[in-house]
């Protein structure tokens, strides 16, 4: 089965139905999206400008990860949980979305710039914990996350506008191929 | 009352600029939710703090001081943008309850935050943990509702 198949059959389940079509249920999850943005992308926010110099100097960089992690966890969680929902509702449209796609690579690329920092970056905090200005790998890894998490809001927000939707057509090739359109030939 | 200054916002320029342009509304959009993003860190790692939560090896005067730019940064950004949102459909605007609800407590809230706020995260002996407490659940549930209002006046 492609994924635009199991969208198309995820689409026609009762549940996703059910969920397009309420008046209250999607505006709200949408809702609760945005709100936990405030959470997870604004906490992310903070530690990437202690990261990179520019804000929370005095604060030791172990105590940022240790006291915001559990609070950035949750948020992240909310978040993907609600994400989910929404694709959940509108599959094939969102499958075939360029700002979906482009959302999806970023996020793949935000995941990697975490594990990089975690598991390259953190192991070596405690020699530089309380200085002000960090070594590059720190600060890279917080601009990195700043200029990531921003391009995943901005693509998010533009799932909503249809300027690029495959049942308007006619659409660049590139946009044709990078949402996977399926265009009859003419 | 207040119909004919709406009516005449919707017939600025600026507004009219923003309306007949595909992409202009969506981007400033995406520009007040990225300000949102910031303004939310710089508020919420204040009001954590002050619950006893969050960065507990700082004391709630620091946080403000290094939240404070960020907080006022965003907050320029955002009434910058949500002024050209506002113009571009103010009669629209005017006929949605949760505008109204934004609109009322958006000043509360930010008045709260730099008075009352801002003087309970300074290390007197009269700010007592529980009023800290009361001070940071009060100031998440007025941004919670200015954001929450915002969002929905999309959905009307």
């Amino acid at each position: 089965m492609s994924l635009l198949a199991f969208c198309e059959w995820l689409a026609a389940t009762e549940g996703s139905t059910a969920l397009r079509e309420s008046l209250f249920m999607y505006p709200l999850v949408e809702s609760t999206h945005v709100m936990f943005l405030l959470l997870f992308v604004g906490l992310t926010v903070m530690w990437d400008v202690r990261l990179l110099g520019f804000a929370f100097t005095g604060v030791p960089v172990s105590e940022m990860n240790n006291r915001l992690l559990p609070w950035v966890r949750i948020g992240f969680g909310v978040m993907v949980i609600t994400g989910v929902l929404l694709f959940y509702g509108i599959p094939v449209r969102t499958y075939q979305s360029v700002w979906f796609r482009g959302k999806v690579i970023f996020l793949i690329l935000a995941m990697i710039n975490i594990w990089y920092f975690h598991w390259r970056v953190e192991p070596t905090v405690a020699t530089w914990d309380k200085d002000a200005r960090l070594p590059w790998v720190a600060r890279r890894a917080g601009l990195a996350s700043l200029i990531l998490w921003a391009l995943i809001i901005v693509f998010g927000r533009f799932i909503a506008y249809n300027w690029f939707d495959c049942d308007i057509q006619p659409q660049s090739a590139f946009v044709n191929w990078f949402a996977g359109c399926v265009v009859p030939p003419q | 009352m207040l119909l004919p200054f709406f009516q005449w916002c919707e017939s600025l320029w600026l507004g009219q600029f923003v309306v007949n342009s595909n992409w202009l509304f969506p981007v400033i959009e995406a520009v007040h939710l990225l300000a949102l993003s910031v303004l939310g860190g710089a508020v919420l790692v204040v009001d954590l703090r002050l619950l006893g939560l969050g960065l507990k090896g700082q004391s709630p005067s620091e946080l403000w001081r290094a939240a404070r730019p960020w907080m006022i940064g965003a907050l320029a950004m955002m009434i910058a943008t949500g002024l050209l949102l506002f113009l571009s459909e103010p009669i629209k605007l005017y006929y949605s309850d949760s505008f109204w609800v934004k609109i009322t407590t958006l000043p509360i809230a930010i008045a709260f935050a730099f008075t009352i706020r801002s003087r309970t995260t300074q290390d007197i002996v009269r700010n007592t943990a529980r009023r800290q407490m009361l001070v940071g659940a009060l100031s998440i549930a007025l941004w919670v509702v200015v954001a929450a209002a915002g969002r929905w006046i999309g959905f009307s």
